[in-house]
């Protein structure tokens, strides 16, 4: 069945829309063994994954699984939900930073610790969807689905998070820009399940912020984003900044000019303008139904600004 | 029995009041039944095969293989449907759009159905059937589809209302001209005239709801159906016809409707779960999806239309002409027709003329959408009208106001007005404390006026009082937004008991004669009068045998307050009679007491409505924010208040969602790409501030009580109202609807290059 | 496909029931369990009118498989008068005319006692936010902000 659900709560990147699946394929039947299993460990999991012969789901929040499943996009033969395993329903504050099990949903992380340190990426994650969907969706669903108009995404890359990755072989933790290879795609082998997202822990005066455009109020896929992160030093310059941009390439973008051009300023309005043209320098969007290339790119821009405001006031800075 | 339907300005007890409505408890616990809630024994689910392309030949179907998937009980192609239309062209078109013939239309045009044991088993189904398609070249734009180079979707449309009939077949499928004086000499006496061209995008109703039925024919040729819909009488008649069956046959039961705005009043896929149904020999309930509800069912047009006016410096409209060009989908529709009636029908002009063309393209089947075709008429009319008025340096209130029709004004459209409320509600809005409400940073005003024509046709209903005392009042027309409180108000005005004691159902087809659909404004006014009727009847009735109780004659019996009195002191000295009193006594005095009545609702009072609003522009992201909203508009006499304001209300935000984000995205494949409430962006709670209403009542001669419909008029004049404001705050004119983000930064930066582009010649 | 047993409480009554691995638990719901007060309008979490509480969380039916309901509590509409005695927001939406069609309406009200299960004293703001989730095409959402206000007020004893 053809649909526009591939793209449905930030899946995919509509100017990427290689999809073209026959409308009427042929899977006569579909799968006729489809089972759901609900395993109360990781290892089980992954055991799961390594043996199951046909396509195998992965189901966290299900915000984006069900609505690839009822646009049939996906028809998995075995669905793992990974919600029963508690390492992965855990927030835990570390002597490094902050780790977010995999199934922590956007209401939890909302009520959680993570909120004051990283209040951009909490922000982010809390952007998804409706409240409904928050009762469901996870940071690392939002980040495997690998959209690139996935909200939380920008504001982890910004932020330096990190995605830890087990799997039949070694642990292993990527950035989570590694995380997203192109839209729909993620650089996870076969039984390999992000367990959690690291969080950087916070030197003093930091601060980060996610902001996005959305032609409603609500309920909308970004437009085009922005993530930024900075630190100060004492007299309130920045010396050390990350800019994420969402929604305008095939995956989020890191973009370093961007980060450039504030480092060492106190984001005068000079710095401002030389980070938008970085941020728009950086776009390579196409037009789509949610917006132009146009657009996203100038949009693109004035986000940014808008984030790092916010973002340095609240590292502190005046 | 005679009756009159003229205005009396009686005084109300109970009209007016705002009761709780009927069906309240049973929609806020779950308990109300709409289209997919019910369920028969046996019960079969169907499923729609759609076409992926916009405009393709269908080569073969092969359904050989979904027939024997175990659990598939019927397959269904337009085979099964043969032709019984009998030449009737709009007949013929209902039947194609239910189920493609040769060729597929739309993206989204059914091409076979199947009824299987449960949804996985007919989704496989649909897999398993094989559609063999030639694919052709498409159009989907409103002027493309007009050229003659585009693609001709069929090859017998030859444009109607042209002399001579042209030779070459085209897309263009019929013209219209209104209008009157001599508008090239008016264009001679104007001091400014302003002329532009406008293009809205194709919206969807948005009803909540989707399409849902139970379909139930046995070998015996009889059916049942349980459906949503406007109008239960009409598909009875529509689906009888296309499956070859007596209307008798059929009964078609209306579930509560999650709502409809025109897009209900239309047959979609009923007629594919019949033939299923009759194919299994099993009940199946279809119900369409998300994504088909929007490929295949019921979007407005979307419109290009040019606009020229013509005034004299002090303020007279002296000329004014449109040219409006509206797809109907792949069909012959009246929507550029009821567009150009519209477009100027709030104005008193002495010359006057608008040509309508509907067009066909590569879309979904046009239905109505709340005031079909007069929202877009309206915003381009009401942009060049803000805008003469600014030139010529008069506030664009006062403007209109000396352009106003009045009682006696000969419309654009042909009749002459009786009393009307344009004049008033623009004097309302002038009076109105958020005319004179400062404005901040980016913000900016804007007003607009709207008329719909409302609408009355044939109702049939019957009142009956129950043994003890309570009154059923049994109406055909479907309730969509709280007309069986509206009704039983009326019940009890008219016989003077109490709301509580009467209860108003929708009946089914088999139980009144045949009701038009919840169209055109038309339940308060045409069910409602003859509810009225229906009652005077009943209280004849009544009178016969307080009369007979009394053996008294029976013009010596009057009804008062709710009771039968001797007329007069000749009559004799009986104490009153209460209804109940009465009701209880009928098994002795002649059986069971009823009122009925049956007729053609002539005189529907146009509708007219002035809406004001303010938005906040974010310049740097284009992002538009309505900030205040008021509607101003003529109600006739409001039965139940709390219902006309919503009325207004829902139709002010459907216009709001209209303006700034909603539209049909269509991609080079002639698909559409936003099949969803996720892309399709209708206003979310968030999206709206607090909507103002304010009810003016200028009596409606030809109803018994003064109603005017109220339902559709509220989406006529935001799409204008909303660009003047988004105008008046960007500096620049707004063209194109919807004013997405995209399209209000583009005009910033073209107007900022165009100032620049000035400075440098300067 | 080989069904799941799942064994769950609803409206506080102990369910059981069979379902497929890939069934929302919407059609569980409805077609299943004959609880048709939460209504499908998109299917894909964009509307809201399948709003039900799966452990006291807020959420869209159409977006939780059925077999995940195993040892939860869901309360749905069905369960939200008290007997007889309908809840605060159930008679506001009535009083307060805050339907027309009705079919969002159980979504709202499912969502708005969720919203005041949090926040008792929300502003007209915070109430738009809150039930940004549910569409409701009939109204233009004004009476439901009233009605939601007006149950507030009368839930905080105010």
């Amino acid at each position: 069945m053809d649909d526009n659900r591939l793209f449905a709560k930030g899946l995919a990147f509509p100017p990427f829309e290689k999809s073209k699946r026959e409308p009427h394929a042929s899977n006569p039947g579909g799968s006729r063994f489809m089972r759901y299993e609900a395993p109360s460990s990781t290892k089980a999991a992954v055991t799961l994954l390594m043996k199951e012969k046909g396509k195998s789901a992965i189901l966290a929040g299900g915000t984006d699984l069900l609505v690839r499943m009822k646009g049939g996009f996906i028809e998995p033969d075995l669905i793992v939900d990974i919600k029963r395993i508690p390492a992965m329903r855990e927030i835990k504050k570390t002597a490094s930073g902050f780790q977010v099990g995999a199934a922590v949903s956007g209401n939890e992380l909302g009520r959680s610790v993570v909120k004051k340190a990283w209040p951009g990426v909490v922000e982010a994650a809390n952007l998804i969807g409706s409240k409904q969907v928050q009762g469901r969706c996870t940071m690392v669903g939002n980040m495997c689905n690998a959209s690139p108009a996935a909200d939380s995404v920008p504001a982890l890359v910004a932020a330096g998070a990190q995605a830890v990755i087990v799997g039949p072989k070694k642990k292993r933790t990527i950035p989570v820009e590694k995380v997203s290879t192109a839209p729909g795609r993620t650089s996870l082998a076969k039984g390999e399940i992000v367990e959690s997202l690291l969080l950087p822990k916070r030197p003093p005066r930091s601060g980060d912020a996610y902001l996005r455009f959305i032609p409603r109020s609500e309920m909308d896929i970004a437009v085009v984003s922005a993530g930024v992160n900075v630190v100060l030093d004492a007299k309130g310059v920045i010396k050390e900044a990350r800019v994420a941009l969402g929604a305008v390439a095939p995956t989020v973008l890191l973009v370093a000019p961007a980060a450039k051009a504030i480092i060492g300023t106190k984001l005068d309005d000079e710095a401002l303008d030389k980070l938008a043209a970085a941020c728009s320098a950086a776009c390579s969007p196409i037009d789509d139904k949610r917006g132009t290339i146009e657009f996203r790119t100038k949009v693109a821009g004035v986000l940014a600004k808008r984030a790092a405001k916010i973002a340095y006031q609240r590292a502190g800075g005046k | 029995m005679a009756y009159d339907t003229n205005y009396t300005g009686q005084k109300f007890k109970v009209v007016g009041t705002r009761p709780l409505r009927p069906d309240g408890v049973d929609k806020v616990t779950g308990r109300a039944r709409y289209g997919a809630d019910a369920f028969a024994p046996g019960q079969l689910v169907g499923r729609v095969l759609r076409s992926p392309h916009a405009h393709a030949k269908i080569v073969k179907i092969d359904t050989s293989k979904a027939e024997r998937l175990a659990g598939v009980k019927a397959v269904i192609t337009s085979a099964d449907l043969p032709d019984l239309t009998n030449g009737d062209q709009a007949m013929y078109d209902m039947l194609v759009n239910c189920m493609a013939r040769e060729k597929a239309l739309y993206d989204g045009h059914a091409v076979a159905a199947v009824a299987a044991i449960d949804a996985a088993t007919a989704k496989k189904a649909l897999k398993l059937i094989n559609v063999e398609y030639k694919v052709l070249p498409h159009v989907t734009d409103v002027d493309e589809a007009m050229k003659p180079s585009a693609p001709v979707l069929h090859a017998n449309m030859f444009t109607e209302g042209v002399e001579p009939k042209p030779a070459k077949a085209s897309n263009i499928a019929k013209r219209t001209e209104f209008g009157h004086g001599d508008v090239e000499a008016g264009f001679k006496e104007a001091d400014v005239i302003v002329e532009r061209s406008f293009r809205t995008e194709q919206t969807h109703q948005g009803y909540i709801e989707p399409h849902a039925c139970l379909a139930n024919v046995g070998p015996d040729g009889q059916g049942e159906m349980w459906v949503c819909t406007q109008g239960h009488f009409v598909y009875r008649n529509h689906c009888a016809q296309l499956l070859g069956m007596d209307a008798a046959k059929l009964r078609v039961t209306a579930s509560e409707i999650g709502g409809g705005f025109g897009g209900k009043t239309h047959i979609w896929a009923e007629p594919l779960a019949l033939a299923l149904s009759r194919k299994a020999n099993r009940p199946v309930k279809l119900v369409m999806t998300r994504d088909e509800v929007f490929k295949a069912s019921g979007p407005t047009s979307s419109t290009s239309i040019d606009v020229k006016i013509g005034a004299t410096k002090d303020g007279r409209i002296t000329a004014a002409t449109a040219t409006l060009r509206y797809q109907g989908g792949p069909f012959l529709g009246i929507w550029a027709e009821l567009g150009a009636m519209t477009s100027y029908a709030c104005y008193d002009l002495k010359n006057v003329k608008t040509v309508g063309y509907e067009v066909v393209v590569n879309r979904p089947k046009v239905a109505a959408y709340r005031a079909p075709s007069a929202p877009m008429a309206a915003f381009a009319v009401e942009s060049v009208v803000d805008e003469v008025a600014a030139k010529i340096g008069m506030d664009a209130v006062e403007f209109r106001i000396k352009n106003a029709a009045k009682e006696g004004t000969k419309s654009s459209y042909g009749p002459t007005y009786g009393p009307i409320g344009i004049g008033p509600t623009l004097e309302a809005a002038q009076n109105h404390p958020h005319m004179r409400a400062p404005l901040g940073k980016n913000q900016g005003r804007g007003m607009a006026c709207g008329f719909w024509f409302n609408f009355g046709g044939q109702t049939c209903t019957s009142l009956n009082v129950n043994p003890d005392g309570s009154v059923t009042v049994a109406v055909g027309t479907i309730d969509v937004g709280g007309s069986r409180a509206s009704m039983a108000l009326i019940a009890a005005e008219e016989l003077g008991v109490a709301y509580e004691n009467v209860r108003c159902v929708v009946a089914d087809t088999s139980s009144l004669g045949h009701n038009d659909m919840s169209d055109g404004s038309r339940v308060t006014f045409s069910s409602g009068m003859n509810t009225v009727i229906a009652a005077r009847n009943a209280k004849k009735v009544l009178c016969q045998r307080a009369a007979k109780m009394w053996k008294i004659p029976e013009d010596a019996v009057t009804w008062e307050d709710g009771h039968a009195k001797p007329a007069g002191a000749n009559a004799g000295d009986f104490p009153p009679l209460s209804l109940k009193e009465i009701a209880a006594a009928a098994a002795n005095t002649g059986g069971p007491i009823a009122g009925h009545n049956e007729f053609v609702a002539d005189g529907a009072g146009v509708s007219f409505a002035t809406h004001i609003c303010d938005v906040e522009l974010d310049p740097e992201t284009g992002a538009t924010r309505v900030i205040r909203y008021t509607v101003i508009q003529d109600a006739g006499k409001a039965i139940h208040p709390s219902y006309v304001e919503g009325q207004y209300q829902g139709g002010a935000a459907q216009g709001i969602g209209w303006a700034l984000n909603e539209e049909y995205v269509y991609g080079k494949d002639g698909r559409l790409q936003n099949a969803g409430f996720l892309d399709y962006r209708i206003p979310v709670c968030s999206d709206l501030p607090m909507i103002d209403t304010v009810i003016l009542e200028i009596p409606n001669p030809n109803h018994p009580y003064g109603v005017r419909g109220v339902g559709e008029t509220s989406i006529v004049p935001p799409l204008a109202a909303i660009a003047n404001a988004v105008s008046n705050a960007a500096g620049v004119r707004m063209t194109h609807i919807p004013m997405s983000p995209p399209r209000i930064l583009k005009a910033l930066d073209d107007k900022k290059a165009r100032k620049a582009a000035k400075a440098k010649a300067a | 496909m080989s069904g799941v047993h799942v064994s769950t409480t609803i409206n506080g009554d102990p369910i059981d029931f069979v379902c497929d691995p890939d069934e929302p638990l919407l059609d569980v719901l409805r077609n299943r369990l004959g609880l048709t007060g939460a209504k499908e309008g998109c299917g894909t979490g964009d509307c809201g009118a399948c709003s039900i509480t799966l452990d006291g969380e807020l959420v869209c039916s159409c977006l939780v498989l059925g077999a995940e309901a195993e040892g939860r509590k869901i309360e749905t509409i069905e369960g939200m008068a008290d007997g007889d005695k309908l809840h605060p927001l159930q008679r506001a939406f009535i009083s307060n005319a805050a339907l027309q069609c009705g079919i969002c309406t159980p979504g709202f009200l499912i969502a708005a006692k969720a919203l005041l299960k949090k926040n008792k004293n929300p502003t007209e703001e915070e109430i738009r936010f809150g039930l940004a989730g549910n569409l409701c095409r009939c109204t233009g959402y004004d009476k439901i902000v009233r009605a939601v206000q007006e149950a507030a007020k009368e839930m905080r004893g105010a």
